[in-house]
């Protein structure tokens, strides 16, 4: 009996140690097939990275001096279309919200110093535009198509993240979503 | 005289070497009556003997390119196929020693001259390296992959042997068939070899511009007489011979017309023997294999998969990956020659398992063998000529 | 499911063919054969054993050698398959123009080869399924089998029953002078070829490079270590694989490697030639034309203070100053920087001649630095060109202006403010490669002179580190695949029967042909028996002289 009682334990310690051994390998192959394309990816929810960038009027910006309040970060280049066609829109939404703590922060991306000030005047621009001379900011926030728009929240936690151009009425609603209570 | 010059000489004098030594192996095979005569006839000890000499002259030949380019001699495909028939033949001296069966100089000395004859049908100057191979791990990487190559390359030569003792040619059978093709093949090859000469030595070369597959204009030489043009040809040699046809970009007319005229020259080379002996070619070679042990030509063919296997895995696998890292910046980037390893190592991997776990021996071993010596061939030649690659410089 | 009971009175476990401890066959088939498989030492595979559940099933499945080779063959013909035509990652075009592209080369094979994936086969699920399978059935068949094989290693009995003798594919039989002196002798002659002797009760158990045995085993633990590497890199920082183009002169973050800069002090490309360098290429160069030399980029790398944020660059500090060449990574903080790829004379400047268009007389010339210019030139005299516009990638007029299709200056065009002495309020041009257009009739215009060209380099960032696990991996394999291969188990077996009667068996995992020279000496020496290779039925063993030299 007491045999019988041994070999019956013996067989559910096998079965056990099977299933755990399977589950693993199964979860592994899981796992290589979800990390075959290692695109690493700022997402929404994540704590957005904190940088430091001069403006083109010589001023210093640095994320974690907006701690408290709303920031609609812009990632642009002179050349494209989009960012030219959204770029009234968001200059006119400055206006609105820069009273309500909601900030807005234009990074241009590779551009020459002199090609981000003609633009900013050909349009009349009067938010702050940084440039990111060595791309380390575009590298830490992972900005690959332009325009990029990253939403972050009074707490520095990114909210949305928009990757094409956008409407006035998208830009306005966007802005309210970040304004701090 | 130069190091070049007494290079290409100690070359030739170890090709000579082994076509000589295979004829005395052929007498220590013909004139064995009793098992322990073929071992240790007189023919069987001149033939060894010989065999080393042209081994000696043709390390000779590695040594003193080796001095006159600066590198090892291994750096392109003349350089890396005359290698891999040093090896083969330094293989067969190990397995020689171990097991003195003159019937597998027999067979592995005449393969090793036509692979060096088929090097020699490659440009065999001496060319500087690229920045790519400018590594101490050119040297350590590819002459540890020749050496596992030929050694495996010797277990196709025993399995060879054991398939012509065992296989009943008076009698229509698939084995039969596939022997035949086998043998058929390395005709091809001679074929390649024989016409690929003779039109280099009339001396037609033909020029021609072509655009190719990414609209580029280039240009391009023929040795053959051109059946295909390459794409929007324009001949640059007055009297060329036109082609027949025009290729689309995405084929190379060249080599196809190498290759239609080479197994052309095969095909009529073949039917001429067939047509004096009138019988199967590999009958011919029967005879000589008649005398060697089926047990033995078993063994030695797995065993000298089991020395090649790891030095194969070691030059292939582990100092490829170590060297792809520091020239390509990634162990492993799914290069068709890397593939094509890959695989081969799979085959053996396999073969292995085969014979361990489900008995495939004799018969069944000495096929696997051969199928793992054409991966091999088909790595070496077909990957560089046909698929493009990072190891196409060539 | 109970034990097996032999004859001996050991208890084997269930699925036993040759009883652990004195080698009698337990299962009819063993009875009857004439010879018997050794392969795991005739011991109870597991996975043989319980066939119950579905997880039993599964393990079973894998445990299987012949599903093993299924999966490599299978691993084989896919990998051979995703060579016909390049892969994804060789093929010079977008992902969106991929479809197109295999159509165009390769016409409707190329069409099926890219519908049906094979065109990113290794990075497909279902190749990745393939070689997890492969892992999985690594680890459940040596598992399943190195246990029971070490258990019966470990408990066989020197003296073995007569039936397991007999069934040995060497085997001899046969009446000897004097048996117990044979025995003696052929102990010292064992021991003197090295193997390793026991002596029970008349009968010798001889056994040579037994750990041999475990060479497979060894060998894929070393693959599974190599497989569990790759999948290491999934994890977040331990592998980075990034590009970078760099202009000569521009400085950039490293990308992957946050807090690190490079910069570009210059890029070379030389080639062979046939006057510099050593005669016996000349005519391999003679033929060939150009053959690189080398590929090189100079390079300072910077770090960045450890509180810094991106974007601040004030207390940067050169780290080193070194030549990136192939072959050559720069290496720093566990990346490689590799040379990986170059582009040639993009413009870095362009020169003006500022002239008064009746006279052609100068009035000086100005250098604009494409990359970063400035928004005024003062040539002196009062002149001063004013540049009011920048086209980096002048492409036509769009939307009534001009348009620049991108921030790289292939195309570069100005509009110029010319401000003269004589024409104080200025006059407006615009200047592109080539082309002039002014609003209305200028006195002056900015004549293009020359321009200056730079390179830029392309290199690849990597850190990996798994690195180390994988060269452990391949090394424990190259350890275990050695120990498998370049040595052999040898038992042999040597007993008194009735009287003067003295058995004699011997088995090997490969290489029989050694082990026979060995038995023959031993044979010599201690006057042993006869015995036959039941396998090989060619070989002349009645003859004296017939060993294998």
């Amino acid at each position: 009996m007491s045999k019988n009682k041994r070999l019956a334990a013996n067989r559910k310690k096998r079965l056990i140690i099977r299933t755990i051994v399977l589950l693993v390998l199964a979860v592994a192959i899981i796992f290589a097939i979800v990390t075959r394309d290692k695109v690493k990816v700022l997402a929404v929810g994540d704590k957005a990275p904190d940088f430091e960038l001069v403006d083109l009027e010589g001023n210093k910006h640095r994320l974690s001096d907006y701690k408290g309040e709303g920031v609609f970060l812009n990632f642009w280049g002179s050349w494209c279309g989009p960012c030219k066609t959204e770029m009234p829109y968001m200059e006119n939404q400055y206006k609105e919200f820069e009273g309500k703590g909601v900030h807005i922060l234009a990074i241009n991306i590779k551009d020459t110093r002199l090609k981000a000030e003609t633009f900013r005047d050909q349009f009349g621009l009067t938010f702050p535009i940084a440039r990111d001379p060595d791309e380390s900011v575009r590298r830490a926030y992972n900005v690959m198509p332009l325009p990029t728009t990253i939403l972050i929240n009074e707490d520095g936690i990114i909210q949305d993240i928009i990757t094409r151009g956008m409407s006035e009425d998208e830009i306005r609603s966007l802005m309210e979503s970040i304004q701090p209570e | 005289m130069d190091f070049a010059s007494l290079s290409s000489n100690l070359l030739l004098v170890s090709f000579i070497a082994y076509l000589v030594a295979t004829l005395f192996f052929g007498g220590a095979v013909k004139g064995a009556k009793t098992e322990k005569a073929y071992q240790n006839s007189k023919w069987g000890t001149i033939g060894i003997t010989i065999t080393i000499i042209g081994f000696l002259t043709h390390l000779g030949y590695f040594i003193t390119r080796w001095i006159a380019s600066g590198h090892a001699p291994v750096s392109n495909m003349f350089e890396f196929v005359t290698a891999f028939g040093m090896m083969i033949v330094g293989a067969f001296i190990l397995l020689f020693y171990m097991y003195r069966t003159p019937s597998l100089g027999l067979f592995a000395l005449p393969i090793a001259v036509v692979i060096i004859g088929y090097a020699s049908m490659f440009p065999t100057e001496i060319t500087p390296l690229i920045p790519a191979l400018k590594s101490y791990w050119l040297t350590v990487h590819v002459i540890t992959v020749v050496i596992g190559e030929a050694i495996l390359a010797i277990s196709a030569v025993a399995g060879l042997v054991l398939l012509l003792k065992v296989t009943d040619l008076t009698k229509k059978s698939k084995q039969r068939f596939w022997l035949e093709s086998v043998i058929f093949t390395i005709v091809l090859v001679v074929g390649f070899i024989l016409s690929s000469s003779m039109f280099s030595i009339m001396g037609n070369e033909a020029e021609f511009t072509y655009i190719d597959k990414n609209g580029d204009p280039a240009k391009i030489e023929y040795i053959y007489p051109p059946i295909f043009g390459m794409n929007e040809y324009e001949a640059l040699t007055p009297d060329a011979m036109t082609p027949l046809f025009e290729m689309p970009a995405i084929v190379n007319a060249k080599t196809l017309t190498t290759f239609v005229w080479s197994v052309a020259t095969g095909i009529v080379l073949y039917l001429l023997i067939r047509l004096i002996i009138r019988r199967p070619i590999a009958t011919l070679f029967q005879p000589f294999a008649k005398k060697a042990n089926t047990r033995l030509m078993d063994e030695i063919g797995y065993r000298s998969v089991l020395i090649g296997f790891p030095v194969f895995t070691l030059g292939a696998l582990v100092f490829a990956m170590i060297w792809a890292h520091e020239a390509w910046s990634r162990f492993w980037g799914w290069d068709p020659k890397e593939v094509w390893a890959l695989i081969t190592w799979l085959f053996y991997a396999a073969f292995l398992h085969l014979r361990l776990s489900r008995g495939w021996e004799g018969e069944k071993s000495a096929w696997l063998a051969v199928i793992g010596f054409i991966i091999i061939m088909f790595n070496l030649i077909a990957v560089n000529l046909i698929l493009a690659g990072l190891h196409s410089y060539a | 499911m109970s034990k097996i009971k032999c004859q001996c009175g050991h208890e084997n476990p269930f699925g036993t063919v040759l009883c652990e401890r004195c080698g009698r066959p337990q299962t009819e088939d063993a009875i009857n054969s004439k010879t018997v498989d050794m392969r795991y030492e005739g011991s109870a595979r597991r996975s043989q054993t319980y066939k119950r559940t579905i997880i039993d099933k599964i393990w079973n499945f894998f445990s299987s050698v012949k599903i093993g080779i299924s999966i490599i063959v299978a691993v084989l013909a896919t990998s051979a398959i995703g060579t016909i035509f390049p892969q994804k990652l060789y093929v010079p075009v977008s992902d969106a123009e991929l479809g197109e592209y295999y159509e165009r080369l390769y016409g409707i094979f190329g069409v099926i080869y890219y519908k049906l994936g094979f065109h990113d086969m290794y990075n497909s699920w279902w190749f990745i399924t393939l070689i997890g399978m492969l892992g999985t059935s690594i680890i459940i068949a040596s598992v399943d089998r190195v246990i029971p094989l070490y258990k019966s290693l470990k408990m066989q009995r020197t003296k073995r029953h007569p039936s397991f003798m007999k069934r040995q594919r060497i085997y001899g039989s046969g009446q000897v002078n004097d048996a117990d002196d044979s025995i003696n002798k052929a102990a010292i002659k064992l021991k003197e070829l090295r193997y390793n002797v026991k002596i029970e009760d008349g009968a010798i158990l001889a056994e040579k490079n037994r750990f041999s045995r475990w060479g497979p085993y060894v060998n894929h633990t070393g693959l599974i270590i190599f497989l569990s590497a790759i999948l290491l890199r999934g994890i977040p920082g331990f592998y980075v694989d990034e590009t970078l183009w760099i202009r000569e002169g521009e400085m950039l973050e490293i990308p992957g490697a946050p807090g690190y800069y490079i910069e570009n002090n210059g890029f070379t490309i030389e080639n062979y030639s046939i006057e510099e360098d050593d005669e016996v290429f000349s005519t391999a160069l003679e033929r060939v034309g150009m053959i690189p030399k080398n590929y090189q980029t100079d390079v300072s790398l910077y770090k960045n203070a450890d509180d810094a944020l991106p974007g601040q660059t004030e207390n940067i500090e050169l780290v080193k100053d070194e030549s990136i060449i192939v072959n050559h990574p720069l290496t720093f903080d566990g990346y490689s920087v590799f040379q990986m790829d170059f582009r040639l004379d993009e413009l870095k400047s362009m020169t003006f001649q500022l002239t008064e268009k009746a006279t052609e007389e100068s009035l000086g010339e100005f250098t604009i630095d494409l990359i970063n210019p400035d928004d005024k030139y003062e040539l002196g005299n009062g002149a001063i060109v004013e540049v009011k516009e920048y086209y980096p990638d002048y492409d036509g007029i769009k939307d009534g202006e001009p348009y620049s299709k991108s921030p790289i200056p292939n195309n570069p065009a100005f509009i110029f403010k010319m401000i003269t002495p004589e024409k104080p309020e200025g006059e407006m041009s615009f200047v592109a490669i080539r082309q002039t257009l002014e609003t209305e009739e200028n006195d002056y215009k900015a004549n293009f002179l020359s321009a200056e060209t730079r390179d830029i380099s392309g290199l690849t960032i990597r850190k990996d580190r798994t690195l180390y696990l994988l060269l452990f991996g391949g090394i424990v394999f190259m350890i275990g695949v050695s120990q498998g291969s370049y040595w052999n188990h040898r038992r042999i077996w040597i007993q008194k029967g009735e009287e003067n009667e003295i058995l004699l068996a011997s088995h090997t995992n490969k290489n029989w042909f050694a082990l026979r020279k060995e038995i023959e000496q031993v044979r010599e020496y201690a006057d042993l028996p006869q015995y036959e290779d039941r396998e090989d039925t060619e070989s002349e063993l009645d003859d004296e002289e017939g060993d294998f030299k």
